[in-house]
């Protein structure tokens, strides 16, 4: 049977076994006198039969699964003779590609080494074998676990506090898929790094003013050496994350306070969605606007006032990138300002003050924390964010401060270096982890700030 | 189980009966004295909407200079909102409309002339739960001052924050730590604090909404005490839930009943020999 076909006929199994064990319950309850006499209502009893029936054989399943080509490949690998043995790893894959390959059709037979034709004539059978041994075995399990739930039934078992401890450790394995996946990320990237600065040292790294990555891939080839100062791509992704900043924090901050003390209901209801929009617009499509409407727009405004301004400048990039995180700052400041309690613009209001003093004096330095918070999120937001610099910012690594200038970020750098064909082992490809390295730990540590931040300010009304 | 449920039956009986006699329910005028010569606050005709409902019908009452006036009633009563009407406090409800006449001294409160900002100076509110700024104690009291520029220069603002803690007892406690936050002080310190923070600025009537129903019953008495003597400078409505608190600190007693006024006398006479059926009800804890 097939692994889809399988999981069906377990999932069916499951159903039969809950039907069973809620019948047995019932036939308890009858015999005691009804169901409040039983430990657990029915439900529970028919459930954790289905979970006996289940779970085990799911799991089973998927151990399997998660070994069969590994003890196919051994198996395979044993009956081939020692000329064709393969001695690396890369070797090893072709060898077991062609097999696969030859296994299901896609290449020709003629011609090839008999030892081959064996090989993957043994590999259908095996898959063959194992998915029938598959099958058996978990039908059995599955078989077998639905009558030990069934058979170990009684009105005492404490059917509903298993169910439930069962469901608990379900939904921590939901939880916990996120922390092992970026946990997972930062291990492939920390490995990475360490092999970038092997061949690197951390201090150029970390200290060099000089950024420009084109090693020479042979010997013999007349390339740049490479350099691997990164302070010119963190110079130019605080620059333009600067400019982003100076554009969606006032914006931001004054449309929440907007929104949050002085529109009416029926305006809120209207501007509130359209600024969510905002946040909704693919950044590829703020990538484009910026580099073919905002980017021009500025040169030539630029020009003549005789200013020199490249084509794609730091400006433009950073514009945009605000108007971006315009809904992410006003969203945030937004909750936190409806947030500070009613009794506090009372207070304010029946001293005399009007509407802005309150705002400004007690509303704003209460909610003050959160905004912060909101803003340290928008911050590690400009950081990360990619699209609209590599469409809008450019690649010259400039070390400048001038916004009318090229600069470049740390992600434009990370997309160029691992697009296109790469060696995965020359410095130049690896360096891409150790920006990304550096780029991770800066947004985890404003995010954690932030955070805290928030935590503080929500502890403080509750 | 059914003990209970006949003394249910029997509660709601009595209430039905209370409801049914006529002469008992219909408020048509408000008995006892409501009006004073030379009010220092004039209510005439004042009813409030809270949308389509009525809050409030056709009250009128003076409150005279120097005097404690309480209000007292069940919940939902319209106590809360007629002291919210003589600050415009009421204003800033959506969908709130007040009408009739009220006056401050000469001045319409709803008139046109009437600027709310220094309508809110002359007419200070203390709120029901405890609400000091996020700020230094300081500058919790400083804050009415500053804003109103009743203050030449640091000295004088000292000087009238200090003036304004003394007056609400609360300075031995916090004169060693005005820098710290005011959110830090116990419910009652707050209160006071806050109560300190509304005669900053001199006002002329202080509004007092159920000032002490989230302290304790030793803040309670020091809050009372307080009021007696902030009554020597200052007009005070207080609204309160509890009787005894009213019976303690007010010279007129107000009985508010669904939105009507239904007497206003002495707190004396109004404790001990209630002219109107529902005020002796509601004293007695019939119901409330």
């Amino acid at each position: 049977m097939q692994t889809s076909n399988l999981i069906i006929a377990l999932l069916v199994m499951s159903a039969l076994a809950y039907f069973f064990g809620y019948q047995r319950s019932r036939g308890f309850a009858r015999q005691l006198g009804g169901v409040s006499n039983l430990h657990s209502l029915p439900t529970y009893y028919g459930m954790r039969v289905a979970l006996w029936c289940g779970l085990p054989s799911v799991l089973l399943l998927f151990v399997c699964l998660a070994f069969e080509e590994t003890i196919i490949s051994k198996m395979l690998l044993s009956g081939i003779p020692d000329e064709i043995r393969p001695t690396s790893i890369a070797e090893y894959n072709l060898l077991m590609n062609k097999i696969e390959n030859l296994a299901s059709g896609a290449l020709s037979s003629e011609g090839v080494k008999p030892a081959l034709l064996d090989a993957a004539a043994a590999l259908g059978y095996l898959r063959d074998m194992s998915q029938r041994l598959l099958t058996g075995l978990a039908m059995l399990v599955a078989g077998g676990g639905g009558f030990w739930g069934w058979w170990r039934m009684s009105a005492q078992l404490r059917a509903r506090q298993q169910v439930e401890k069962i469901f608990k450790g379900f939904l921590l394995l939901c939880a916990s898929l996120a922390i092992f996946t970026t946990l997972g990320i930062l291990l492939s990237v920390i490995f990475e790094s360490v092999r970038f600065f092997q061949q690197v040292p951390i201090s150029e790294f970390l200290f060099g003013l000089e950024w420009s990555p084109q090693t020479a891939i042979r010997p013999d080839q007349v390339g740049g050496s490479g350099s691997f100062g990164a302070v010119p791509l963190f110079l130019g992704t605080m620059l333009i994350s600067f400019i982003a900043m100076t554009v969606a924090v006032p914006a931001g901050l004054m449309s929440a306070i907007y929104l949050a003390e002085y529109a009416g209901s029926k305006v809120r209801s209207f501007v509130k969605p359209a600024l969510e929009i905002l946040a909704g617009v693919p950044t590829v499509v703020y990538g484009y606007f910026a580099a073919l409407t905002v980017a021009p727009l500025i040169r030539d405004t630029g020009t003549s006032m005789g200013l020199s301004v490249t084509s794609e400048s730091a400006l433009a990039a950073g514009l945009v990138m605000g108007i971006m995180i315009i809904p992410f700052i006003s969203s945030l400041a937004d909750d936190v300002i409806n947030a500070v309690p009613q009794t506090m613009r009372d207070g304010s209001l029946a001293l005399g003050a009007t509407h802005s003093e309150t705002i400004k004096q007690v509303i704003i330095p209460a909610a003050l924390p959160g905004i912060v918070g909101g803003v340290l999120l928008a911050v590690s937001r400009a950081i990360g964010e990619t699209m609209i610099v590599v469409m809008a910012a450019g690649l010259a690594a400039n070390l400048t401060v001038n916004p009318l200038d090229t600069v470049t970020t740390v992600t434009v750098q990370i997309v160029t270096l691992l697009v296109g064909d790469q060696e995965f082992d020359s410095a130049k490809t690896l360096s891409a982890f150790a920006l990304g390295l550096m780029l991770f730990l800066v947004t985890l540590g404003l995010n954690y700030i932030a955070l805290r931040v928030v935590k503080k300010y929500r502890e403080q009304y509750e | 189980m059914s003990a209970l449920t006949m003394n249910l039956t029997a509660t709601a009986s009595e209430e039905n009966s209370f409801d049914s006699a006529p002469e008992q329910t219909v408020v048509e005028d408000t008995v006892g004295f409501p009006l004073v010569d030379d009010p220092k606050i004039r209510a005439r005709n004042a009813s409030v909407f809270y949308g389509d409902k009525q809050a409030i019908f056709n009250i009128d009452l003076d409150i005279g200079k120097h005097e404690v006036i309480a209000m007292i009633g069940p919940s939902g009563c319209g106590k809360s909102t007629f002291l919210r009407t003589i600050n415009r406090m009421n204003d800033t409800v959506d969908g709130c409309r007040v009408s009739g006449e009220f006056l401050l001294e000469e001045d319409n409160i709803y008139g046109s002339k009437m600027d709310v900002v220094e309508l809110r100076a002359r007419v200070g509110m203390v709120f029901q739960k405890p609400n000091p700024f996020p700020k230094s104690i300081f500058d919790n009291v400083a804050y009415g001052p500053k804003i109103h520029g009743l203050a030449g220069s640091r000295v004088e603002l000292d000087e009238i924050v200090e003036n304004s803690l003394k007056r609400a007892g609360l300075w031995a406690e916090v004169k060693d730590r005005l820098q710290q936050p005011g959110t830090g002080l116990s419910g009652g310190q707050q209160q006071r604090l806050c109560i300190a923070r509304a005669i900053s600025i001199s006002p002329e009537v202080i509004l007092m909404d159920e000032p002490c129903s989230a302290l304790d019953p030793i803040a309670t008495a020091r809050i009372e005490e307080l009021i007696a003597e902030l009554a020597e400078n200052y007009t005070i409505v207080i609204v309160t839930h509890s009787m005894q608190q009213a019976a303690r600190v007010s010279h007129r007693t107000a009985y508010f009943h669904l939105g009507k006024l239904v007497e206003v006398n002495e707190t004396e006479k109004v404790f001990t020999t209630p002219e109107h059926k529902l005020t002796e009800a509601y004293i007695t804890g019939r119901f409330g």
